[in-house]
């Protein structure tokens, strides 16, 4: 009874009912719109697990999802909700595309320079919402609402430009192969490495390397995951940041300036963002920015993503992951089944609805508890 | 140019009405101190419910109830969420967001043959004229002919202000959200307030979808609701939370965007991607200059935990 008891007080065990939940509510409403739920299942693990080149797309789905995760989880642990993210990813993608195309450096070098850039700007574009904050007492919700408008038609401005804009499309110019973040990339396109890899002998290898666009963005995302936590539980600018996060009075009173550390969470959180940005277009095809109706959306799943790992850095690997392989294998339920693949937006808010109710597995645990003390008096 | 003075006024009228009935949605909510950060997923769902409704029945009212009927229903999930079992508000929203809009492209698909846009409503919301039965008329008056949505969402403002300031379930309401341990110690409900502001919030918030699938573009499609849940969400807060502030939010917002339409038909040479940013640009410049700090109801998104303190 006690290991139950601890075990429902545990975060992660809310967050495994939570997305078991997803599963059977998901399961119910397949099961009312009259298709088989298992085999809706079936056909989306195997989506992502029966080749290796799935379960490489998943992780390149993941990787922009695994920094703005990162950047949302760490301003919620600073206290501010940053909605926002969609645009500074947006910024990140402007800048990455802006610095990839018109300057020429050597390979490496043009990829770090390009990350520097997206990473000052968008950190700029978050900066800019802790101004307003600050200065101006303006919610964080509301302003990052607009600047993610203002930057979408921001990239739809930049497109306009002739010097980037690309004839005859609606978008710009690829940025150069220098700035790639691609696997293999220029020994891959060369004459030995295609004979190399269409020879027959490296079905994974060639399958992988060949028709997807592996990149190292995971690694830069990983990195900054544990940079993520270092800074919040290991440096004092991190401990000022969450003590802002948790009181501002409190912190006021405990002598930290709580506007400057406002405006540094943000852009700390903004250039998270951005990297985000600059690694879906220096790592994936089309290696370029398009003409933006809509929101492209990589903020806005990082919230789902921040959420799913509970604002834990390590976490939002985890979840942006598992994010991304619902995504990705909820399109072949689609093509397999003709089942409609919106049935993933049910579950992903579904898992998230019961992590909100979280406390309630808590609420449960103190009722056990009760109940397990009222015998004990006996 | 008085022509266009009055067209600008009636494209302001036809984008605030959604925003307007959104928003309201939104102030009855946070008043009662319950953020509603799902108002877009209830759009959404109003929007797909609305104009299915009404493309079976063939008539425009009972596809505006039916979709408030649909947004309270979400929105009683987000109540049992975060009023019964206390949770994080701002999660619980988001997660509505994702459902609502989940739910309703897949309901969609499962009505119209696959498709993820509704067939065209055979009979949109009537404007004005319309609805009272007048014949059409050109000039001027023709200005006049408004979209009804407008008027409802006119209508409703007035009625939220009378009840929220003129009314003692009003005053309940106010005092849940400021200080939920004081109302309780009055014998006032608590949890049965704000189930009541959270439903009512979907209703409008439902009602306010409609109005963009009904009237502005008489079907569904999966971009009909953009961002509208998310702007009607920062005009409660540019709106300092009361129905009549939000109402002139939402009318400035529109008013933008009409502006856009009417400076892109040529008057003025400036790039469109530019003069697109106006209205945010300009929701960002008032808020600095007129409207400064903005202060949440007390209680806004603390869940109500009966004897802590």
């Amino acid at each position: 009874m006690k290991q139950i008891e601890k075990a429902l007080r545990r975060p992660i065990t809310g967050i495994l009912i939570s997305i078991v939940m997803g599963f059977i509510v998901g399961a119910v409403v397949l099961t009312i719109a009259g298709y088989s739920p298992l085999a809706a299942y079936r056909e989306m693990i195997l989506g992502v697990f029966s080749k290796p080149k799935y379960m490489v797309q998943v992780i390149i789905r993941a990787t922009p999802l695994i920094f703005t995760g990162l950047s949302i989880s760490f301003a919620f642990k600073t206290g501010m909700f940053n909605i926002g993210a969609e645009g500074q990813a947006i910024m990140g993608m402007v800048t990455a595309a802006v610095v990839g195309y018109c300057i020429e450096l050597p390979p490496v070098i043009h990829f770090i320079a390009v990350a520097l850039a997206a990473i000052v700007v968008a950190g700029l574009w978050g900066a800019l919402v802790g101004v307003l904050k600050a200065k101006f007492g303006i919610h964080e919700v509301i302003s990052g609402i607009m600047l993610n408008w203002i930057a979408l038609y921001f990239n739809n401005f930049m497109i306009s430009m002739p010097w980037l804009k690309k004839p005859e499309a609606e978008a710009s110019y690829e940025v150069l192969e220098s700035s790639w973040l691609v696997v293999l990339n220029s020994w891959k396109t060369s004459d030995a490495g295609r004979e190399w890899l269409l020879d027959g002998t490296h079905p994974v290898l060639s399958d992988v390397l060949i028709r997807t666009d592996l990149n190292y963005g995971i690694f830069l995302a990983i990195a900054a995951a544990a940079l993520v936590w270092f800074l919040l539980t290991r440096t004092t600018k991190g401990y000022e940041m969450r003590a802002v996060g948790s009181g501002a009075d409190v912190a006021r009173f405990a002598g930290i300036n709580v506007n400057k550390n406002l405006i540094l969470s943000l852009a700390i959180a903004g250039a998270l963002a951005g990297l985000a940005g600059a690694v879906v277009i220096t790592g994936t095809m089309p290696h370029r920015i398009s003409v933006l109706t809509a929101q492209p959306g990589y903020g806005f799943d990082g919230i789902s993503v921040a959420l799913m790992a509970n604002t834990s850095p390590f976490g939002v690997i985890a979840s942006a992951l598992l994010f991304a392989g619902l995504q990705y294998g909820g399109s072949s339920i689609q093509a397999e089944l003709g089942a409609p693949s919106e049935i993933i937006n049910i579950v992903i808010g579904t898992i998230i609805f019961f992590i909100a109710m979280s406390g309630a597995f808590r609420m449960l645990a103190d009722y056990l508890e009760k109940r397990r003390g009222r015998s004990d008096g006996k | 140019m008085a022509s266009n003075i009055f067209l600008a006024i009636t494209i302001t009228f036809m984008y605030a009405a959604p925003l307007i009935l959104t928003a309201l949605g939104g102030v009855v909510s946070e008043r009662s101190g319950v953020i509603n950060i799902g108002l877009e997923g209830m759009m959404v769902m109003g929007a797909f419910t609305g104009a299915a409704v009404g493309y079976y029945t063939a008539n425009p009212w009972l596809g505006f109830l039916a979709a408030g009927l649909a947004g309270g229903a979400l929105a009683l999930l987000h109540a049992v969420a975060s009023v019964t079992f206390k949770a994080n508000q701002t999660i619980s929203g988001v997660a509505l967001n994702f459902i609502g809009q989940g739910l309703a492209l897949f309901l969609c698909r499962l009505f119209f043959e696959g498709a993820t846009m509704s067939k065209t409503v055979p009979n949109p919301m009537p404007k004005l004229f319309g609805f009272l039965g007048l014949p059409q008329v050109d000039g001027i008056l023709a200005q006049l002919n408004v979209d009804m949505t407008f008027i409802i969402a006119v209508l409703l403002t007035v009625v939220i202000w009378f009840v929220m300031y003129r009314t003692k379930w009003g005053l309940r309401l106010r005092a849940v959200g400021e200080h939920p341990a004081a109302a309780d110690t009055l014998g006032v409900n608590v949890y049965a307030v704000r189930y009541a502001a959270v439903f009512i919030s979907g209703i409008l918030a439902g009602f306010g979808g409609a109005a963009q699938s009904l009237a502005v573009v008489s079907l569904f499609t999966p971009t009909v609701i953009s961002g509208q849940g998310f702007i009607a969400m920062a005009a409660v807060i540019f709106g300092k939370w009361t129905p009549h502030g939000a109402m002139l939010a939402c009318l400035i917002f529109a008013f933008a965007q009409a502006l856009v339409v009417l400076l892109g038909g040529g008057a003025v040479q400036i790039s469109p991607q530019l003069l697109s940013m106006l209205p945010y640009v300009l929701t960002i410049l008032v808020l600095v200059l007129f409207v400064g700090k903005a202060v949440s109801p007390k209680a806004d998104g603390v869940p109500y935990e009966k004897g802590a303190r």
